[in-house]
């Protein structure tokens, strides 16, 4: 285990305050270590070490002058590539962005720095965060370090393999239909996706606006909870972020869970899922129960169309958004005899393949005498899916399930059957499309010593509950199952 | 089987992709896959459901009694205010080719 591990917020803010180490020396310690690892691991894509150091050294002047610091003073924090940062490269794991340098920071990445935290660098990812295993980076596959052999989950799974590996202690992901929870229990960390709306998208490269959410991945509950309070908030710079009251996340984290009520949806626990997947989630509810939760048996009748309805609702999006990358304004261009021929040879040769495939599935979806029989019939389908969690939380005041049907699974196993791959979803779509926000945390291992994520979802804007539900199960050594 | 060659060209040209022949083939029995797997939305009778077009969570509920009409409580509409935003020049740094303060690009219009 990497010493880099052993830092926390917490431990961070006291070592600082007691002028035990300074932010440049924590920040060197974390550069050493990725410098060491990174190569095996490619979790980073492009490390800003100058804008790293600089906001290091304005912390390390701020505690010598006796200021009052940031919530994340000293924090290394790794982003994922889809986020802008200014003046620093952002390629969204796409050869079409090789070379693009936004010229303005994400919302919540200027939230960031501003709470003190140092941006170490860029992750790597899926091409616009399209896939669950990493494997379609233009810039090559993530490593998981729990196991080198195995994928870390995707799309976000260069966040997660930071924090598992002690190349940062928080991360930036961004979840469409699981890209932070799968990656965070394929890699077991805690992972956080927020309720729509909770955290502005603003500088967040765009792939389907109506799931895309930014959240964090963290070495425990008290952190992700401490990047929550820093990043959510209502932005005028996002009219979809959301003016509703934002609670002390870290405040009351600690608060009982005692009374609550847990729905169980047999539909998470039948076919398709690993035996010992089951055994430790089921293990996991028990422990909460023993915590003073009362489960309820739930069924939730339209989770089973909810990967269908994703695949439709998501690639119709991204065929809107990704129309902009055209040779025109920025990224690749590749030469045409006509802006036509341009717009085509620069994107055949600018988006690799899974991307190739979700734009066709996308156009058809939305083309002239289909968009009844699918986009359409998707948007209403999902109206269900959400009706079945509106129902469910008159009943439970969260859901808790498996965030994965198996644990990781390994580099090049599905990477030629697309269908497959999109069914490793099929425990966190449904949670996207309603708009609820959701964490995955750590539920023990395999007798392969591969991490099992746990999910507990809540309704909207509940992300307190979510995070002391999580918290309770950490402290009671639920991680460890 | 539901997707033809003729699909797949089709949609290539309205998502202005260039496919190479083995990518044709390659995305025709995939999106197949694909689907058929998605044909099971088609199980569902959804004559009387609204579909899910807003994601806007949370908003204050218009009260009875306020004066406030029910559009402007739904909707989180700004003030329609010009804010200076001086990124051309740093825009214009990023393009492929750029002769200020405007984006190059092939002929358009054949005359």
């Amino acid at each position: 285990m990497s010493a880099t591990k052993a830092w926390t917020v917490a431990s961070i803010q006291a070592a600082l305050r007691s002028k035990k180490v300074s932010a440049r020396e924590i920040a060197t310690e974390f550069y050493a270590n990725i410098d060491r690892r990174n190569p095996d691991i490619n979790a980073y894509l492009t490390l800003s070490r100058e804008r790293a150091f600089a906001q290091a050294d304005r912390v390390d002047v701020a505690t010598a002058c006796g200021e009052k610091l940031g919530p994340l003073a000293g924090v290394p924090i790794a982003v994922k590539d889809v986020i802008s940062t200014a003046g620093i490269r952002t390629t969204c794991g796409s050869k079409i962005l090789e070379t693009y340098v936004p010229p303005y920071d994400a919302t919540a990445v200027a939230r960031l720095e501003k709470a003190g935290a140092v941006i170490l660098g860029k992750t790597n990812c899926d091409e616009f965060a399209m896939g669950s295993s990493n494997e379609n980076s233009a810039y090559g596959p993530v490593r998981n370090p729990v196991a080198m052999d195995r994928v870390p989950g995707g799309s976000s799974g260069g966040s997660a393999a930071t924090v598992a590996a002690g190349l940062a202690v928080a991360a930036l992901g961004t979840d469409t239909g699981g890209s932070i929870r799968q990656p965070g229990a394929c890699c077991g960390v805690p992972a956080m996706m927020p309720t729509y709306g909770r955290v502005s998208r603003y500088g967040l490269i765009a792939f389907a606006s109506s799931l895309d959410r930014i959240g964090p991945f963290a070495m425990n509950v008290a952190d992700a909870a401490a990047i929550m309070s820093v990043i959510a908030g209502h932005d005028e710079n996002d009219a979809t972020s959301a003016a509703v009251p934002l609670p002390d996340y870290t405040a009351g984290i600690e608060q009982s869970i005692q009374g609550l009520r847990i729905g169980v949806p047999e539909e998470y626990f039948g076919e398709g899922i690993d035996g010992q997947v089951k055994e430790k989630v089921l293990a996991g509810i028990a422990l909460l129960e023993k915590l003073g939760c009362r489960p309820v048996s739930l069924k939730m009748p339209h989770t089973e169309y909810a990967i269908a309805t994703y695949y439709i609702v998501a690639t119709a999006e991204a065929s809107s958004n990704l129309a902009r990358y055209d040779g025109v304004r920025y990224g690749l261009r590749v030469p045409g005899a006509t802006l036509i021929d341009m717009y085509r040879k620069t994107r055949e040769r600018g988006f690799g393949a899974e991307v190739k495939r979700r734009l066709m599935l996308g156009t058809y979806a939305l083309s002239s005498g289909y968009y009844d029989a699918y986009y359409l019939r998707a948007q209403k389908v999902r109206a269900l899916i959400a009706r079945d969690f509106a129902e469910a939380f008159q009943k439970v005041d969260a859901i808790v399930t498996p965030t994965t049907p198996t644990p990781a699974f390994k580099l090049g196993e599905k990477t030629s059957d697309p269908l497959q791959m999109y069914l490793a979803d099929i425990y966190t779509v449904t949670g996207s499309l309603a708009g609820i926000p959701g964490i995955s945390i750590p539920c023990g291992i395999t007798k392969e010593k591969l991490p099992i994520g746990m999910q507990i979802l809540g309704p909207h804007f509940s992300e307190s509950r979510v995070l002391q539900l999580a918290r309770a199960f950490e402290k009671a050594g639920g991680f460890l199952i | 089987m539901t997707i033809s060659r003729e699909d797949v060209l089709r949609v290539a040209e309205l998502a202005h992709l260039e496919l190479t022949p083995e990518e044709i083939e390659l995305y025709r029995g995939q999106l197949d896959e694909i689907l058929n797997y998605i044909s099971k939305l088609q199980q569902l009778d959804v004559a009387h459901v609204e579909p899910m077009t807003q994601m806007s969570f949370g908003r204050a509920e218009p009260a009875a009694s306020s004066r406030t009409s029910r559009h402007e409580a739904e909707t989180d509409l700004r003030e329609d205010k010009l804010r200076p935003c001086n990124i051309a020049d740093a825009v214009l740094e990023q393009a492929p080719d750029a002769v200020k303060p405007f984006f190059r690009v092939p002929k358009v219009i054949e005359r």
